[in-house]
């Protein structure tokens, strides 16, 4: 074993490994005590609502934030004591772009790469090979500030990836982007996941998380709720179908008590929608109407991620 | 400064690593000086003409009819000599403010170009001495610029005071480190820097012995005048520029303008820190 390297990793596979791991921001407690690790290669996604300790435990990661209490390490390193180390080998995507955006694209990728200490023939042909990656070769000599969110987004990870990281944070990706946009990045981070990069991201999108993530983890206030690959975790909590209905509003509350009697492995009453969890939802569908209930909408759907977080927390992820 | 060797997570390929870049700051400078590429042309102005309006109008303007007064309390020499080295003090202060306070502020809050600093191998400290580099290199520029104009103008009696250029620089960095250290601090606005400029700048640059001697001050506030950085600062580039310049009084004057940039420093390193590390 080489010297200087932690004793107790035994699989040089693990890059990330947290043990207890807690922020705590005076009274208040950020994250609560986590445990997870993140093997090479994989895209490891933390899904969860605003505030649930997501971007502070990605701010760890990054080692620009101490830890309160518990472990945590980074290529077998302390983040505390190697931090410049470890963040030389990490590419990092913030939730706000940071960009210097009276410079130029190019000047940013050129400042980047300087801060990682490459020289500038390196810097120009990565350069070059991202721009054409993240599709803004033609925006390469213009400033930054007259740039869409989108544009501005692809940059960053442009910046992120100048230093060939070996593991690439991304903090909520597309977080305020419009569909198309958020499309584009998809597609872009999903071209890196197929060359191999080890991906950890944070999302409260839920069809975010089951695009990308190889493996996840909930997290719900600072703690983490439970971890498995998007399908496991559907399987583990959720049913095959969900079954959604819409009543008009002056039935809706008198509705949702009817369809109790409907056998369901659960049903959740929403503030505009019954939920019925079921192994056939056009079964299901024909029981409610047995009952003598006409709903307004209904639809029968495959489990999301959604689904698990609702059973998991008893609340929506978009409710914050 | 000491000198930082960069870390190493991994081998990088070879000659991917620039040769200044072993040391940090010089990495953290570099942004500076890739920003400045925009903005240079209109500070050499400024550098150029600030000067050559004050010792026009203070210095050969009002400086006539000081001379036609008797120049005694000012030790015999024409109000322009006594003028020019001490508005090239003071103009290091004004230089070291400049760089300061605004630019940190649009660093750490506006632009959050520190934030994406952080997140490299750069260590807050880096990112401070970065930036205290590019100030020295700007003062450095401006005092040059001064010391030019001082000599076109004839208001140089020494050689020595190719000595005050440095004693210039150094007054600068007397401000910029403990103001740099301040401004990393700030959350919200920049509401305390006008204040700053108000209340300090402008007091200072009036009463510091640039334009008349300290010791037509009333007795009692003296003592306020000698311990700011800019007297020693006015005091020392004057007496090398006059000619005038001893060992002890330039060494003690030195010694204070560099305690007081090493104090800056020290606490730069842990405001930063805490500033980007939260």
């Amino acid at each position: 074993m080489p010297l200087g390297r932690v004793a107790d990793v035994p699989d040089p596979d693990i890059l990330i490994r947290a043990r207890g791991l807690t922020k705590r921001f005076g009274d208040f407690t950020a994250v609560d005590g986590i445990d997870f690790e993140l093997r090479r290669g994989e895209a490891f996604g933390f899904l969860g609502p605003n505030g649930a300790g997501k971007s502070s435990t990605m701010r760890m990661i990054g080692c620009v934030s101490p830890p309160s209490g518990g472990e945590l390490s980074v290529f077998g390193l302390d983040t505390v004591t190697g931090g410049a180390a470890i963040r030389a080998r990490l590419g990092v995507v913030p939730q706000e772009d940071m960009l210097d955006v009276e410079l130029t694209v190019r000047e940013n990728l050129l400042i980047y790469g300087r801060y990682f200490g490459l020289r500038r023939p390196v810097i120009a042909e990565r350069t070059a090979r991202l721009l054409d990656f993240v599709q803004l070769t033609e925006r390469a000599d213009d400033q930054v500030e007259p740039l869409s969110g989108g544009m501005k987004r692809r940059l960053t990870i442009a910046r992120s990836l100048i230093s060939e990281p070996e593991i690439l944070l991304l903090d909520e990706p597309t977080t305020g982007l419009d569909p198309q946009a958020r499309h584009v990045v998809w597609d872009r981070l999903f071209r890196l996941k197929q060359q191999g990069v080890t991906l950890i991201l944070t999302t409260h999108y839920m069809d975010e998380a089951e695009q990308l993530c190889d493996r996840l983890v909930v997290m719900d206030g600072g703690k983490i709720a439970a971890e498995g690959s998007p399908r496991e975790l559907i399987e583990t909590y959720s049913t095959r179908e969900v079954l959604e209905l819409r009543f008009a509003t002056a039935e809706h509350d008198q509705a949702a008590e009817k369809v109790a009697h409907v056998p369901a492995e659960r049903i959740e009453v929403l503030a505009d929608r019954v939920l019925l969890y079921v192994p056939d939802g056009d079964a299901a569908l024909d029981a409610v109407r047995g009952l003598g209930l006409e709903p307004l909408t209904s639809l029968v759907r495959r489990s999301t991620l959604e689904d698990v977080f609702l059973r998991l927390t008893g609340r929506r992820l978009d409710d914050g | 400064m000491t000198a930082q060797t960069a870390p190493r997570g991994r081998p990088l390929q070879p000659g991917a690593e620039s040769a200044g870049a072993r040391i940090m700051a010089v990495r953290g400078f570099k942004f500076w000086l890739v920003n400045y590429r925009r903005t240079w042309r209109g500070t050499i102005y400024s550098s150029v003409l600030g000067p050559i309006l004050y010792l026009g109008a203070m210095g050969l303007g009002l400086g006539s009819l000081v001379d036609s007064h008797g120049t005694a309390s000012l030790g015999g020499v024409s109000y322009l000599a006594f003028l020019a080295p001490g508005l090239m003090a003071a103009s290091g202060m004004q230089t070291g403010m400049d760089e300061s306070l605004y630019p940190v502020f649009a660093a750490v809050k506006w632009q959050k170009t520190y934030q994406a600093a952080a997140a490299t191998p750069l260590r807050p400290r880096d990112i401070y001495r970065g930036h205290i580099l590019f100030t020295t290199m700007r003062l450095t520029m401006n005092m040059i610029i001064f010391l030019l104009i001082t000599v076109a103008f004839g208001a140089a009696r020494s050689p020595w005071v190719l000595a005050a250029l440095p004693v210039a620089v150094l007054t600068g960095l007397a401000f910029a480190t403990p103001l740099d250290a301040f401004a990393v601090t700030r959350e919200k606005n920049d509401q305390a820097f006008s204040v700053i400029f108000r209340f300090g700048l402008i007091p200072l640059f009036l009463f510091s012995g640039t334009f008349f001697p300290v010791a037509q001050l009333p007795a009692w506030i003296r003592p306020v005048a000698y311990v700011t950085p800019l007297w020693h600062g006015v005091a020392l580039c004057r007496s090398l520029s006059l000619g005038t310049a001893d060992w002890v009084g330039a060494l003690g004057h030195v010694g204070y303008l560099a305690a007081i940039t090493l104090i800056g420093l020290a606490a730069g390193q842990i405001t930063y820190r805490r500033r980007l590390y939260v």
